[in-house]
């Protein structure tokens, strides 16, 4: 490893310098090009268009769809904790993979002082979050009611979603014991970056650890899915809470009443048990 | 000085029968839907009882309504912004499924499909969540008519707090002489908290008519509302994840109809109209500190709309002249400013409901008949109301946040109005002592005994309708009853029979109804419409109206039917049949000349 190594994307872009060498000899090979540079914006592309065509076709779906009526012993507890987990490793998400590394290294964080905090909150945030999505988990699957008001839609996140928490919460705990396991911030952070400028660092992300990769492509399938589920509730996250008015006055509106029928509003005699999402006869 | 108008209501408590009819017929028009099986928007209470759901009363711990804050400013109970959102992921203090109670249905199919055998089929409950079998163990009313009242009175949390001053008293004498119903809705408030409480800011309140909607495409179901209101009227459909209410039954109210519960209330107790009211104040009254001056503070804020600035100050709101004039014959405003006789359930809440209450007299009176005296002169009815302190306690509690002396002056007016109204009928000459008594004049008395005692449809019922400008906002005409299955279906066809928009239903019923409770007829069978009545039919002749008439064939069904044709010859003369016959716009045109002429 000598000289400056220098990494060049498929389209023959300029050279870009790398701030540490990969390790190893790096192969780019099609699937590589496929896994991180066209299934990443195939994602993108899907997400976006995905929650504006479901926010302006299916407003009435987009909810929390809560079964806190149902049970809520548990729940008091699973919710909370699954939920400020994941809002932490969100957070931790952020500073890992946007904050350059040169950012950090120029406010004095050194090396090894980021890396224990990054492992101490990670774990941490990461083992809420898995304890709370496993009793929810338990939950929906023991409560006869939340069981039943569990649609297949639902059962499919939650597969991607515990896997990406999984692999997540696995891919911190190698990198504590594992000393030559890559430094995500020289080969994943970069990648994700340039995702967002349109020029795919495919090298950065093939030089990445395997944990990494499939953690990766959980999350990638994880955000496909988003629009289509109960997820997209995190997207209208009520912050506009805090600077609202109380009292909301209204007019009654200029717009005449759509002609077709609006939903939840289901005919007489429709099937108690029936659910949303779920085709009735 | 920001003048609003607000559809209101008054229920005089003393005509409940508790028939429940309004809650049947709400429940058959709103929540009859999968998902809101437990939901009630409208539901009657025996009180004492614990009410629906249990012991909603108890703030302590469901956290609903309003306080004051240490610099006198209002806050949540269940409190501030942050901490609202800090607990959206598992809503603190929400109640549960088994606060209100499971719902069920019967398998009625196992009386049909069970195979032959020497035991009698059973229909058994099935739970409507999760379909298996249950014991039926609590309902939305099973404390009605005091039903179990030995085991569950402990737990009626407006009881508990007057037990702690006369538990002796209390014990020995509600069963027997102490009881009335309550029928709740949504209080529409003009301070509400379950708005307050809605992070997606998706309830809100109609500039036009004050009434309080939950906009359906921005709930997201963060369940906040159900913890907020401390009237827990608002319930979470659990099926589509989304918050629902009392709606006022606001497509009717636009087209200048009453509520279903109203306008099927058979003690005829409920009273719909407007307020005007000054919205700049709103915040200002509900901060009054002493919770026994809430009741002042907000009949403070409800405008005379017979005071010409506030008619300017309408005026420049855009209130439109109609709505003025409605406001001026509002029976809610008679009520409860005029003659100070509806009070605001718990306002202590500090929501200001706008869903007020004549509280009843009956409890006193019954006692006075138990125990042998008339229970109609004013001298033993204002002894009793003086003497009978848990009753008047009890109603201070619900409805004047414990202050007495304001229950005792409503009821001495309705005593009056009793006593005073008793001599005019045995035709003795009113005793206008008893009129003064209460600070009345016997003027009042008799307009406020013609309101709320003979209680005419239309002087009940003022409801200004929405504008004819703004008709193609209104929701029924946008055909919301046109959906699959619904009653609107079939009326798709370009240039078929059903061609063009439906007349919309409940403004056909509407008609119809009014024809009836207008005409001199009120059998209706003047006013047939092109419809046959066979009802009346005593099976000689041939019933009016069923066939295309000559003039010859009229005459001899008059003479078939002998003395009966007769009356209804008079009804055909008499009725206003012409006009409700054509607005119907569906009967054949063949139809008699009885009804066209």
């Amino acid at each position: 490893m000598s000289g400056v190594p220098t990494r060049t994307d498929v389209a023959g872009e300029p050279a870009v310098p790398l701030d540490v060498p990969p390790p190893g000899n790096v192969q780019v090979g099609v699937d590589d090009v496929m896994l991180w540079a066209v299934v990443p914006y195939l994602v993108l592309a899907i997400l976006i268009l995905g929650s504006i065509w479901r926010y302006r076709y299916d407003k009435f779906g987009w909810t929390t769809r809560s079964s806190q009526l149902y049970e809520s012993r548990l729940l008091r507890i699973a919710s909370p904790l699954f939920h400020f987990g994941i809002l932490a490793v969100i957070v931790g998400h952020f500073v890992g993979l946007v904050i350059p590394k040169a950012w950090m290294d120029a406010i004095g964080l050194n090396e090894d002082t980021y890396h224990f905090f990054a492992l101490s909150v990670g774990i941490l945030a990461g083992l809420a979050t898995l304890v709370g999505i496993v009793l929810l988990i338990y939950r929906r699957r023991t409560t006869g009611p939340v069981f039943m008001a569990t649609t297949r839609n639902d059962k499919l996140m939650y597969v991607f979603l515990l896997a990406a928490i999984l692999t997540g919460l696995a891919t911190t705990v190698f990198s504590v014991f594992d000393t030559n396991i890559v430094n995500y911030r020289d080969t994943v952070a970069p990648w994700f970056r340039s995702i967002f400028i349109f020029s795919p660092d495919i090298l950065g992300m093939t030089a990445a650890s395997m944990s990494f990769k499939i953690h990766t492509l959980f999350g990638l399938a994880l955000f496909a899915l988003w629009p289509f589920t109960r997820l997209v509730h995190a997207f209208t996250a009520p912050l506009q809470y805090l600077f609202r008015p109380y009292i909301v006055y209204r007019s009654r509106g200029k717009h005449p009443a759509p002609g077709t029928p609006r939903r939840g509003w289901d005919p007489v005699g429709t099937p108690d048990r029936g659910r949303p999402g779920v085709p009735r006869k | 000085m920001r003048i609003m108008a607000q559809t209101a209501m008054v229920m005089a408590l003393d005509k409940c029968i508790g028939c429940h009819t309004c809650s049947v017929t709400c429940k058959q028009a709103w929540t009859n839907r999968a998902g809101t099986e437990y939901v009630w928007f409208n539901n009657v209470e025996t009180r004492p009882g614990q009410g629906y759901p249990r012991r909603y009363e108890d703030q302590e711990k469901w956290k609903g309504g309003w306080e004051l804050n240490g610099r006198g400013k209002l806050k949540l109970k269940a409190g501030g912004r942050l901490a609202k959102l800090f607990g959206i992921f598992a809503s603190p203090v929400q109640p549960e499924l088994n606060d209100y109670y499971e719902p069920w249905t019967y398998d009625y199919e196992n009386l049909i499909n069970a195979p032959a055998g020497k035991d009698f089929p059973v229909a058994r409950p099935k739970s409507l969540i999760t379909g298996e079998n249950m014991n039926i163990t609590w309902s939305a009313n099973w404390d009605d008519d005091l039903g179990g009242s030995r085991r569950t009175d402990q737990q009626d949390p407006v009881l508990q707090k007057l037990r702690s001053e006369a538990e002796v008293k209390v014990k020995a004498d509600f069963d027997n002489t102490f009881m009335f119903y309550l029928p709740r809705i949504c209080e529409h408030c003009l301070n509400p908290s379950c708005m307050a409480s809605c992070p997606s800011g998706a309830i809100y309140k109609r500039e036009e008519d004050g009434i309080v909607l939950v906009d359906q495409d921005r709930c997201r179901g963060w369940r906040q509302c159900v913890t907020g209101c401390p009237y827990k009227k608002m319930y979470f459909n659990h099926r589509s994840g989304k918050a629902e209410k009392c709606t006022f039954c606001y497509p009717r109210i636009e087209v200048g109809i009453p509520t279903v519960c109203a306008e099927t209330c058979v003690g005829r107790l409920r009273y719909i109209g407007i307020f005007l009211y000054d919205a700049d104040r709103v915040t200002e009254a509900a901060s009054t500190p002493n919770v026994q001056d809430l009741y002042e503070a907000q009949l403070d804020l409800m405008m005379d709309p017979n005071d010409p600035d506030v008619i300017a100050g309408a005026r420049a709101e855009g209130i439109p002249e109609d709505w003025l004039d409605a406001a001026r014959r509002s029976p809610v405003y008679a009520m409860a400013k005029v003659f100070r006789v509806a009070l605001p359930l718990h306002p202590e809440y500090r929501t200001m409901p706008m869903v007020w209450y004549v509280p009843p007299l009956s409890p006193i009176v019954d006692v006075l008949n138990e125990q042998g005296h008339d229970g109609e002169s004013a001298d033993n009815l204002f002894g009793a109301i003086e003497a009978l302190r848990i009753p008047v306690e009890y109603l201070a509690e619900l409805f004047t946040a414990g202050d007495t002396d304001l229950v005792t002056g409503v009821l001495r007016k309705l005593a009056a109005m009793r006593a005073y109204m008793r001599d005019i009928t045995l035709g003795d000459a009113p005793d206008e002592k008893i009129a003064a008594d209460v600070g009345m004049t016997g003027e009042q008395i008799v307009a406020m005994y013609r309101l709320m005692a003979v209680a005419k449809y239309e002087e009940r019922y003022v409801i200004p309708s929405a504008h004819l400008e703004d008709a193609h906002n209104l929701e029924e005409i946008g055909c919301s009853l046109d959906v699959e299955g619904g009653p609107g279906m079939g009326q798709t066809g370009v240039f078929g029979e059903a061609s063009g928009r439906p007349t919309p239903v409940a403004v056909e019923n509407f008609e119809a109804l009014q024809a009836r409770q207008r005409g001199e007829d009120p059998t209706g069978n003047g006013n047939l419409g092109g419809r046959v009545n066979l009802l009346n039919w005593d099976g000689r002749g041939s019933p009016r109206g069923l066939f295309p008439a000559n003039n010859n064939r009229g005459a001899a069904d008059a003479d078939a039917s002998a003395g009966k044709g007769a009356v209804y010859d008079q009804a055909e003369g008499n009725g206003p049949a012409s006009d409700a016959g054509g607005q119907e716009g569906h009967e054949p045109p063949s139809s008699g000349p009885g009804v066209r002429s």
